[in-house]
């Protein structure tokens, strides 16, 4: 057959190119233009080369951060994750109480950030907050603006209370999906209650779960209003994440520079991860296909 | 291996059944002999797969007893009870090689390896599946999943029966008729009590040895196929069974002879007097077009199967069929219908009455 060659087809495509360009390719071409110069303000801009991402590469303070954010996400993985598997199995499936318990889930999602920072903020303090004061008074040392460990636990224990409903709902969705012949066939055929998780429910809720955990890590590797409400990075820079860091070099001390630089690398630590992520999804669907 | 008992056995998926009609299954007693091919037959929402989840444990039923040989396994686990069975769509265990699928129901029971391992191949060899063992079960076509479902079903030998729910929709016609053969052959090597649900008339009666047929949650008759065939216990029997069913016309009895619209047929037996709705039912088969003598017929349409032609016509107002073998005339002459008195079974209220009699006698 023919092929018609039109090239006005190409406007068609216009509208779309603008508004990519203008959501996400200039800003980020803003960024890059920033990581490679040197500037004071006034749209001075001096050549810096790659001397910002040297700095970066080598810097200390970048590589404590990078720490504490690898140790941050793989905590709150390792919690949510089962335990949002866990509540999961064990809600109703269906009834009264499965309508209850899935609006009780959903709650916690629907609270702005600053929201939970601030909840939490409050919650913790030790003269007029409900969780500290009687933390106090049972005579446990508690104290989150004091002591790193006791900011740590805050804040992953309000990342846990705000996000496990997230893989609960997924893992929950996945787990109604299932016929109720299999569940029959797991008892005829003697199946004990692992092996039905084993060989059941966890494939059948491998999809969901993955993108659980992919929006997990996305999330938690870029939390910032959460904690920056409750500690602000403390005490000291302990709860300083990259985000967190990210701020403080941009906003705080203005080395536009610098911060530029870490943000292309912190965007391409995250595509990395995604990208990974992504090609073990569609392995699995292929294999399903086979 | 053991006899299954049904006691008083009813069902209602309702917490508090107001009457008759919030069963699904309605009260029945039953006996299904140990060894015994059954097929259950009966449409849709006839509570089939109620009765057959009930035998098997998944369900507890409203009232009554299920006993195996002597026990009384009404509380009884689904795995006490030790019965295998096979469901309508595939269910296998998908991140499972095809060889763990078939092992699972045996390891859980601690079999030893190498039995298990022979069982196995015996199985695998059956279902036509030798060359995909090592395969993850995963990706594999509806039919094929069904088959290892058969499989899984059949692995066990100390089963005390086989349940099968329609097991074959999803397989194509060709093996379907293969499967069905090697479950029959199954049967007769090992001896299990097999008890096969499904709505395919020709499937029940290929397989089994006794046919129960179910409507409206009640067993309406278990017989063999013949028996279903030459005398329907119930109008629904005489209707489901055959193609086309049974013909029914409203008739009066009395004594060796029914009246249908004034003209009278002759019955082989003599019957006391009838209560309720009498019906006379004459099979298609055993109905014989002639120019005249027996009820006047309205001819509406011939169909030609191939083998014999199905004549659809009208005696009284009341739809009959009328099957002519090949070769025999079906002409305008043709105006009216004779029944084989030996072959009518009379019907009070839609339940087959026995003749008291032969008219000879009477």
């Amino acid at each position: 057959m023919e092929k018609t060659q039109n090239n006005k087809a190409w406007f068609l495509v216009l509208p779309v190119l603008v508004i990519v360009a203008f959501s996400a390719v200039i800003p980020l071409m803003t960024v890059v233009n920033y990581s490679v110069n040197d500037t004071f303000g006034n749209n001075q801009f001096f050549w810096a080369g790659l001397e910002w991402f040297e700095e970066m590469v080598t810097s200390n303070r970048l590589h404590e951060a990078l720490g504490r954010q690898i140790l941050f996400s793989a905590i709150i993985l390792a919690i949510e994750v089962p335990l949002g598997i866990y509540i999961a199995l064990n809600m109703p499936k269906s009834g009264f109480w499965a309508s209850v318990c899935l609006v009780l889930m959903a709650l916690p999602l629907l609270i702005p950030f600053n929201v939970v920072g601030t909840i939490w903020q409050i919650f913790g303090r030790v003269d007029i907050g409900l969780l500290g004061h009687y933390l106090a008074e049972l005579g446990i040392d508690y104290n989150y603006t004091n002591d790193p460990l006791d900011a740590w636990i805050t804040v992953i224990v309000m990342d846990v209370w705000h996000w496990t409903s997230l893989v609960a709902l997924l893992c929950y969705a996945g787990l109604q999906s299932i016929p109720n012949a299999y569940y029959q066939a797991a008892r005829v055929d003697q199946a004990s209650r692992w092996a039905v998780f084993r060989y059941i429910e966890l494939p059948k809720m491998a999809g969901v779960l993955l993108i659980a955990v992919l929006l997990r890590f996305m999330d938690s590797f870029m939390i910032y209003t959460e904690p920056f409400v409750v500690t602000g990075g403390g005490p000291g820079n302990s709860t300083t994440f990259l985000s967190i860091d990210l701020v403080k070099m941009a906003v705080g001390q203005f080395d536009l520079g610098p911060a530029a630089a870490f943000s292309i690398m912190y965007f391409l630590v995250i595509l990395l991860v995604s990208w990974v992520f992504y090609t073990v999804m569609t392995n699995l669907d292929k294999e399903e296909g086979k | 291996m053991a006899q299954i008992t049904l006691k008083n056995l009813a069902h209602s998926y309702h917490a508090n059944p107001r009457g008759e009609q919030d069963f699904a299954l309605k009260e029945m007693d039953h006996v299904w002999q140990d060894g015994g091919a059954y097929a259950l037959l009966g449409s849709s929402g006839c509570g089939k797969t109620t009765l057959l989840n009930i035998i098997s444990g998944l369900l507890k039923p409203s009232q009554g007893r299920v006993l195996f040989g002597d026990r009384d396994v009404t509380e009884a686990e689904t795995a006490e009870r030790n019965i295998a069975q096979v469901f309508q769509f595939p269910v296998v265990y998908d991140t499972m090689t095809v060889r763990d699928n078939l092992a699972f129901p045996l390891r859980n029971r601690g079999k030893d390896a190498a039995y298990i391992k022979a069982r196995v191949s015996q199985i695998a060899a059956m279902i036509g599946m030798e060359a995909m063992l090592d395969r993850k079960a995963r990706g594999l076509t509806a039919d094929a999943k069904q088959k290892i479902s058969l499989g899984r079903g059949m692995v066990r030998e100390d089963v005390n029966a086989i349940l099968f729910d329609e097991p074959l929709t999803v397989i194509d016609p060709h093996m379907k008729w293969e499967l069905r053969t090697q479950l029959k052959q199954l049967h007769r090597e090992f001896g299990h009590t097999m008890i096969y649900v499904t709505h395919d008339q020709t499937e029940a009666l290929t397989f089994a040895d006794k046919v129960v047929v179910m409507y409206d949650g009640r067993v309406v008759q278990m017989g063999t196929p013949e028996e279903l065939f030459e005398t329907p216990a119930h109008t629904f029997v005489g209707y489901f069974i055959g193609s086309p069913g049974m013909n029914l016309l409203d008739a009066e009895i009395s004594g060796g002879a029914a009246r249908v619209n004034g003209a009278v047929v002759p019955l082989a037996g003599s019957y006391g007097p009838v209560a309720g709705r009498t019906q006379i039912g004459i099979r298609p088969e055993y109905c014989l077009l002639t120019e005249g003598g027996g009820l006047p017929i309205a001819i509406r349409r011939v169909e030609d199967v191939g083998r014999h032609r199905i004549i659809r016509g009208e005696v009284a107002g009341t739809p009959v069929n009328v099957i002519a073998p090949e070769g025999m005339p079906v002409g305008a002459t043709m105006t009216h219908v004779r029944f084989a008195p030996e072959r009518i079974n009379v019907y009070a209220d839609d339940w087959r009455i026995a003749p008291t009699g032969t008219r000879g006698a009477a």
